[in-house]
């Protein structure tokens, strides 16, 4: 099994891989906004939260079609299917991948383009905190959502329309985690619902994900 | 260590291809399928390796037991060829990727990238993958597309030692590897009757 996730980072490093590629998404759309919506301090304070939790939620967006479409076209995962690892083990691992390689440094790049976007102070402790704890979602819903997608032709976009309305609870309380702790506000509720997302999405999906996937290799 | 088919009927794409066959296949012993294109042989395989469920009948195989090769051989193409060997030795069980290398001759070709690679190169990698698996019953589409003639003789000679070792082999192809432990099967006689016009079938295939 962590032989696949090794794979699976190696092959994301080297040349064409896509690594870095949510990450400059992420970095563009963060010096852009400010450009766009003007200089104004109180209006880009405002806009923060909202913006960065946007941003990390679509620079994920952009880099799954890859999870399966790789491997699909190379016949890996028909191989992958008989092989004997479960394929529920598959898809988390793959999940777990794609966090790594994109969600993990959009995490780590946050706090640096909340500077750019004048994020309250002490809000960067809880945009870190919403980001680790909301990207998993992203990305295993983003599984699941490849896994359906998988072997069609120029999928990316049903993929993107499939996998947005899941999205949304996600973005909602992760937003709002965020601009509550800007204002000094209470965050256990959003907090606690942000990570009920992340739980129930981990412990579910990936076998959504490998029935999906069983039916579509067929 | 056996192969039992029990009345299989096999679709594609909801298309009914193969009804009625049944066979077994005991260790040590190779079946050749043979048949015209789109007769079902890969559908078959496919079936066989449990990547889809038959329409009718049942498979019965020794649970963890198949090494499936499909026309695509899932490599890498960033990866070296050790590398992608080694992930699959990985994935079943760790066994040591020299031997499968020596076998199809690829030791010199271990540090390159498997994007660098011949089609036949490829290949050759691909059936160096089920080596390392350690499986006892290889069910293999096509296997010496693109493959020279020296190295199809590899080919044979691996199989002829994977049969000897009591495993069992069943492959789609249309050249002679020369086995005499094979069995050559014909699939034209299995061929599906397509259903009437009328029934339940024809209104479930509209949405297929």
């Amino acid at each position: 099994m962590i032989a696949l996730l090794t794979r699976d980072l190696r092959l994301a490093l080297r040349a064409g891989g896509g690594f870095g590629l949510g990450l400059a998404f992420y970095l563009i759309l963060a010096v852009l906004v400010p450009l766009g919506v003007g200089p104004e301090p109180t209006v880009l304070a405002a806009i923060a939260p909202g913006v960065l939790w946007v941003g990390a939620l679509l620079a994920c967006l952009l880099s799954l079609d890859r999870i399966f479409a790789l491997d699909w076209e190379d016949g890996s995962l028909d191989l992958l299917a008989t092989a004997p690892i479960p394929l529920e083990g598959v898809v988390t691992l793959k999940a777990l991948a794609h966090w790594i390689t994109t969600a993990l440094p959009l995490v780590l790049a946050a706090p640096v383009l909340g500077v750019l976007l004048n994020l309250p102070a002490p809000a960067y402790g809880w945009l870190v905190l919403s980001l680790l704890l909301g990207t998993p979602a992203l990305s295993v819903i983003g599984t699941f959502g490849a896994a359906l997608t998988v072997g069609l032709k120029r999928g990316g976009l049903l993929l993107s329309l499939l996998v947005l309305p899941l999205y949304i609870p996600t973005l909602v309380y992760g937003a709002e985690l965020v601009s509550r702790g800007a204002l000094g506000l209470p965050v256990s509720t959003p907090l606690a619902l942000l990570a009920g997302i992340t739980a129930g999405s981990v412990a579910l999906l990936p076998f959504a994900s490998a029935a999906v996937l069983r039916i579509n290799l067929r | 260590m056996e192969l039992r088919l029990t009345d299989i009927a096999c679709a594609r794409g909801g298309v009914p291809l193969i009804a009625g066959l049944s066979l077994t296949l005991r260790a040590g012993h190779a079946l050749v399928l043979r048949g015209p294109n789109g007769c079902g042989k890969t559908t078959l395989l496919r079936t066989i390796a449990g990547l889809q469920p038959p329409l009718a009948g049942t498979v019965d195989l020794p649970p963890d037991a198949v090494a499936y090769a499909a026309h695509a051989d899932g490599l890498k193409a960033t990866l070296s060829v050790a590398e992608n060997l080694r992930f699959w030795a990985a994935i079943y069980g760790g066994g040591d990727i020299a031997p499968a290398l020596a076998r199809m001759n690829l030791t010199d070709l271990a540090e390159r990238a498997a994007q660098n690679l011949s089609a036949g190169q490829k290949r050759r990698l691909g059936l160096a993958r089920l080596l390392v698996t350690a499986r006892p019953v290889w069910v293999l589409d096509e296997p010496t597309v693109s493959l020279d003639a020296a190295s199809v003789a590899l080919f044979a000679d691996a199989v002829r030692a994977h049969l000897a070792g009591g495993g069992l082999a069943v492959m789609a192809t249309h050249i002679d590897l020369g086995l005499d432990e094979a069995r050559t099967l014909d699939l034209t006689p299995y061929k599906a009757q397509r259903a009437g016009a009328g029934g339940a079938d024809s209104f479930d295939e509209a949405f297929l």
